[in-house]
């Protein structure tokens, strides 16, 4: 994908005919943490998925979280807004902090967070109501605002989602009558409506045809300037065209986590290199 | 049962000339035969018994309208709009009786369905692991109890502690509301509209909440994880997610409880009161349609009197099969409105 950025000079990047992401400013002085993690753990019962992880996202930047299947990544993403908390049995020990509050806490709480940090599925999840509503519905669960302000907001969302030239002369229709790749930018619109800091991606493209893939690639590069990345992706492609840093999960352990350009051109364990160069997952 | 036979043969007929031309090995082909022969055989055994289900409710629409047909000569459409019901002067009306069976229905569902609603979103969303299934257990139990036993337990104790402490009370809230003051007029009877509503509501309650449960359960967990992840509450989930969602199912639900509701006869019959007029309140006894048949057939002398009751039948046929269409059509209309669902 052609990035304007990459004109800019320092090395257009390729790795093994994958362009990767423009560099941004990754150089830790340019960088504030959004979000750290600290000595994180993670239990399904008694069984341990998150082996002690430590790691910190970045404000405005794009994180990638890559592995195998069943290595924790996703796990690892629901940890971030307490999706875990709706299923009992499951539970974290450590800390994460979130613009330096720890969000374990018990004193947090998770409806606040959850508008704070917006979450795409791996499958579109468009509500049972119209386009309209369905991008409305977050910000009229906080906020008091007047029909005209929230008619400004969802088209506001529905234009940062890229969608609202496809919809806008049908907003009454059903979030249900959209194609796929429709639906996803629909639950993206609606997770960035709420004017959330934090976006947590699940595998955002993984049910979408390549067409879509492209348009959701294309949304987060335009949506990094204005919030914090987090994305799962079994696509290593993905996570380098995407991404500025990258962490690589293994077996519920964190094995390397650097800038996505070293990830994927010098990685310093030689597992990381095994998976990215496709020698295993 | 001819036809099927008939048809079978032609099939058989056709099938050897076309077995023929491919000349197999007789013994295979005989095989082919004969288990395309008992294919067939099946498929209209199974069709005949499908048919029978035509054939037998067919069969209860003729007889109820031919057993009613003296009865409605007689009063025409009277019959709907009488309230007396005299079996001494042979003068009949069933407009107490259809207000009996649309009142205590009404009652049960304002009472059974957001009990239901509750009951179901407690087990599918909150309760904890450990309490899902005691509760679950308990409601198919609830669903077991024979109508009789609500019945009696209806008549000597529920009945008495009504009258004793709750409708006193309603009496007096409702005194000096204006509208509501005749509705919760009177002596407190024990036996009543009322009451039977209430049992109703009970024996609804398990029908309604079972069909709710599952069809709570059947909402994805990624799109309830999606409106958590907005940050919405449980309660904003499952007002704005869940039951729009499901709301085809809910219906589906409460009109099963509606059906039962309308048709119960053991249970209303022990508490309502039978009496063929229409109070103002709620508190007094009324009756019902399928109540006063289980009451009086036995004692129902001359043509008319059963015909009566057999024109009664045939009301509530026409009042539950209206209530099933009505739901049908009400699910066609909001499939229609929700676009389409994949």
């Amino acid at each position: 994908m052609d990035r304007p950025s990459e004109a800019q000079g320092s090395a257009a990047t390729q790795f093994r005919g994958i362009s990767l992401a423009s560099p941004r400013a990754t150089d830790p002085a340019a960088l504030t943490e959004k979000i750290s993690i600290k000595n994180l753990e993670f239990f399904y019962g008694s069984h341990k998925t998150l082996k002690d992880i430590s790691l910190s996202i970045y404000d405005r930047r794009v994180t990638a979280f890559i592995g195998p299947s069943g290595c924790g990544k996703s796990t690892l993403l629901r940890v971030l807004n307490r999706m875990y908390d709706l299923y009992p049995g499951q539970r974290a020990a450590g800390t994460v902090l979130l613009d330096g509050q720890d969000i374990l806490s018990p004193k947090q709480d998770i409806n606040l967070l959850r508008a704070r940090i917006g979450m795409v599925f791996q499958r579109p999840t468009p509500f049972p109501m119209s386009i309209f509503d369905n991008v409305a519905f977050g910000m009229r669960l906080y906020e008091r605002l007047s029909q005209s302000e929230i008619d400004g907001r969802v088209e506001e969302a529905l234009k940062g989602a890229a969608l609202w030239n496809e919809v806008k002369e049908k907003l009454n229709q059903s979030g249900l009558s959209l194609s796929g790749g429709q639906q996803q930018r629909l639950c993206i619109a609606r997770a960035i409506a709420v004017r959330p800091s934090v976006l947590l991606l699940d595998e955002p493209a993984s049910a979408l045809d390549p067409i879509s893939t492209a348009k959701i690639e294309e949304l987060i590069d335009s949506l990094q300037s204005q919030y914090t990345i987090a994305i799962v992706t079994h696509n290593m492609q993905q996570a380098a065209r995407v991404s500025d840093f990258t962490a690589f999960l293994l077996m519920g352990e964190l094995v390397e986590f650097s800038r996505t350009e070293d990830i994927f051109t010098k990685p310093a364990d030689p597992r990381t290199e095994a998976y990215v160069t496709g020698r295993f997952g | 049962m001819l036809l099927p036979v008939v048809l079978v043969l032609l099939r058989k007929t056709r099938m050897s000339q076309h077995a023929e031309t491919v000349a197999l090995h007789p013994e295979i082909q005989q095989r082919i035969q004969k288990q395309r022969l008992l294919d067939n055989v099946f498929r209209y055994v199974t069709l005949s018994f499908a048919l029978l289900v035509l054939v037998i409710l067919g069969g209860v629409i003729v007889s109820l309208v031919d057993g009613a047909l003296p009865a409605l000569k007689k009063f025409g459409f009277d019959f709907l709009t009488t309230e007396r019901w005299n079996p001494v002067k042979e003068v009949f009306g069933a407009r107490a009786a259809i207000y009996g069976t649309l009142m205590t229905s009404l009652i049960a569902m304002i009472v059974g369905i957001p009990v239901s609603f509750g009951i179901a979103i407690f087990l599918t969303e909150l309760a904890p692991e450990w309490l899902k299934r005691p509760i679950g257990t308990a409601i198919e139990l609830l669903a077991g109890i024979p109508s009789i036993i609500y019945g009696i337990w209806g008549l000597f104790v529920f009945a008495p502690f009504l009258q004793r402490n709750i409708q006193p009370l309603l009496i007096a809230i409702f005194a000096d509301v204006p509208g509501l003051s005749s509705f919760f007029a009177g002596p407190p009877f024990g036996i009543g509209v009322f009451t039977a509503g209430l049992i109703l509501g009970i024996m609804v309650l398990p029908f309604i909440t079972s069909v709710t449960r599952d069809v709570f359960e059947t909402v994805p967990a990624l799109l309830k994880e999606s409106a958590y992840g907005l940050g919405a509450t449980t309660w904003e989930v499952v007002w704005q997610i869940v039951i729009p969602y499901t709301r085809v199912g809910l219906v589906g639900g409460v009109m099963l409880g509606l059906g039962r509701a309308l048709g119960e006869t053991m249970a209303v019959t022990f508490v309502i009161g039978n009496a063929h007029r229409i109070s103002p309140s709620i508190l007094a006894p009324g009756t019902t349609i399928s109540a006063s048949i289980a009451n009086e057939f036995q004692e129902a002398v001359g043509d008319i009197y059963t015909s009566a009751l057999v024109a009664l039948g045939l009301l509530l046929f026409v009042i539950t099969f209206t209530v099933l269409a009505l739901a049908k059509l009400m699910l066609i209309r909001m499939q229609r409105n929700t676009g389409a669902r994949t």
